[in-house]
């Protein structure tokens, strides 16, 4: 169910475009700011409140790589593998994260405390390697560095 | 050396505030634009001035802007939409203008909005650029309460209001066409052209997307006239340009310098050059979709037809050096990886051809290759190539897997022969 408040902010969005369906992007992040990702219930009341068919709106969150159709964890991690970061060794980022955390791609923690996925160019080039972990960039990443970004990151 | 787009930008300083860039000479062209000239003499200014565009395609922003309908029968609202999508692999030039300088952006956008004549506009920003987002939405409240934006500017009878769509993240979105229909809440999907968005684009209506920095060029083009604008670069072509290196060099980074600097000038001076125990291989001069070039051409000028003549592309002009401690294979994997998962899956090369590609690549990288992948490889170049496609994604992803397979054949084929990757 979405909250007062969330249908409230998707209302909001509403009047910024001349079309309804002009905020449905807008709207999928509203809900998944407040519950981390966008179930089918959720979609289906969004494409209610726009005036979309759910299939429809289902082919605009599966379109886009920051609407999450499934739950993630706490904290999202984004690795970029870009080829400014590849020069720069994000795999063995990547392997790092995989040795810390123990998961890939795609898979999140058994506490829910973090999920990785990766993700293209963060136009951060001149200090790759780089990750987001949900808003917050981190650049010129080291093995050192690495572990105490997780470790900060509870 | 004039440097107009960044003389602002201090990086140990936030950026100016409305009264700080004012300060600097500010809003002076748009209350120029808006008191002394028609929209017309804009559009030509710009068109004399020979602005090309740098976002990727390098059209010429005033001839674009001269095929919106204009008068009294023109469909309305119309609308300017900035293109700040930047998702080119290797890109990082549009961050520093909008982190660095964001009423710079918001005067530029008032000025070509007034010669297109259109009503809103829109900043179409990349959702990882919360930075910019921060600073661009403050410098747009500044604006609208000095009545920069909104109703009646200045008194000049002219109206504009400007709002910022931060994306959810798709390399598509940054496709013209696409972006606008992921505005619209759609798939950013390419549409097909005719109509261009200029006569038919958001909702319909007449519709100018412009490039960041392309769009950050005009209030310095009005200061100072088409002639100064056109003085700026090194070459026949005018301007300056935001360069970057990134890869394994000394110094990776972004500068703004004249139009024409060479790509030796670029990577041994600007950045340092190699790294210690790297050497130089290749480099893609404007981002990922564009052609790898190679020593011999580390003297061509960077400006959009000296890359053409070497049998590239200049793109965005910001370019990732290839070292020698690196497989061109794995790079190759690296790249069409990328353009494979960014594929919007509308037509049908895109779709099934890139991830036939990596597949391909990925066992030559692996030592399973065969000799006839090789050729099986250079005949997708051209399937996926021009004229095949809805838009520009899938050619652009053939650009670095030619010049790879034309530059770098010895390398594939000691994959192919080696039955190994030679650098693992």
């Amino acid at each position: 169910m979405l909250s007062d408040k969330q249908r409230r902010e998707v209302l909001d969005e509403l009047e910024h475009y001349p079309t309804k369906q002009a905020a449905c992007i807008e709207a999928l992040k509203i809900v998944q700011k407040h519950d981390r990702w966008v179930s089918d219930e959720a979609i289906q009341e969004v494409a209610d409140l726009i005036g979309m068919s759910a299939a429809e709106l289902d082919s605009v969150a599966t379109f886009f790589n920051l609407i999450f159709r499934r739950p993630v964890g706490r904290h999202v991690i984004l690795l970029c593998d870009s080829a400014s970061c590849w020069l720069m060794g994000c795999n063995k980022i990547r392997a790092q994260l995989v040795d810390r955390l123990g998961i890939d791609y795609g898979q999140t923690t058994d506490d829910n405390r973090f999920t990785l996925l990766p993700m293209a160019c963060l136009g951060t080039c001149d200090r790759a390697p780089a990750m987001m972990i949900d808003e917050q960039l981190h650049q010129d990443l080291t093995a050192e560095s690495l572990d105490k970004i997780l470790k900060a990151t509870e | 050396m004039e440097q107009p787009l960044t003389s602002n930008i201090d990086s140990k300083r936030g950026p100016l505030d409305l009264q700080g860039y004012e300060k600097a000479g500010g809003y002076a062209a748009a209350r120029k634009v808006l008191t002394q000239m028609t929209p017309g003499e804009v559009t030509e200014l710009v068109k004399k001035a020979d602005l090309k565009g740098r976002g990727g395609a390098g059209f010429s922003a005033g001839l674009k802007w001269s095929f919106v309908p204009m008068g009294d029968d023109a469909p309305h609202p119309k609308y300017l939409v900035c293109n700040a999508d930047e998702m080119e692999p290797g890109t990082f030039k549009d961050r520093v203008l909008m982190e660095g300088d964001p009423h710079q952006l918001i005067e530029a956008m008032i000025i070509v909005a007034y010669a297109i004549q259109a009503e809103v506009g829109f900043i179409f920003l990349r959702w990882a650029y919360k930075v910019s987002e921060r600073r661009l939405r403050l410098a747009i409240q500044e604006a609208r309460a000095a009545g920069y934006l909104g109703e009646n500017i200045h008194d000049s009878g002219f109206s504009f209001d400007l709002n910022i769509h931060s994306s959810a993240g798709r390399y598509m979105c940054g496709e013209e066409t696409g972006l606008l229909n992921a505005l619209e809440g759609r798939r950013a999907t390419p549409r097909a052209k005719p109509p261009f968005p200029q006569i038919s684009g958001l909702w319909g209506k007449p519709t100018i997307v412009q490039n960041v920095e392309t769009l950050c060029n005009v209030p310095h083009i009005i200061n100072h006239g088409a002639e100064w604008f056109q003085g700026l670069g090194k070459t026949d072509e005018s301007g300056t340009k935001l360069y970057g290196v990134s890869g394994r060099v000394k110094r990776p980074g972004c500068w703004e310098l004249p139009m024409g600097t060479t790509i030796r000038e670029l990577i041994e001076e600007h950045a340092g050059g190699m790294q210690d125990g790297h050497a130089f291989r290749g480099v893609l001069p404007g981002g990922a979709s564009t052609d790898f070039l190679v020593e011999q051409h580390l003297d061509v000028p960077m400006d959009y037809g000296s890359i053409q003549k070497a049998g590239s592309r200049m793109g965005t002009g910001t370019m990732i050096v290839l070292d020698d401690q690196h497989c061109p294979v794995a790079m190759s994997v690296n790249l069409q990886v990328f353009f494979a998962r960014e594929s919007c899956g509308w037509c049908t090369p895109c779709r099934d051809g890139l991830p036939w590609i990596v597949q391909l690549l990925q066992s030559i990288e692996d030592g399973e290759g065969k000799a006839s992948d090789l050729e099986l490889l250079s005949m997708h170049t051209k399937y996926l190539g021009p004229g095949h496609t809805f838009c520009a994604l899938a050619p652009g992803a053939m650009e670095p897997l030619q010049s790879a397979l034309k530059y770098f054949k010895s390398d594939f084929e000691r994959h192919v022969t080696e039955k190994k990757c030679p650098w693992n």
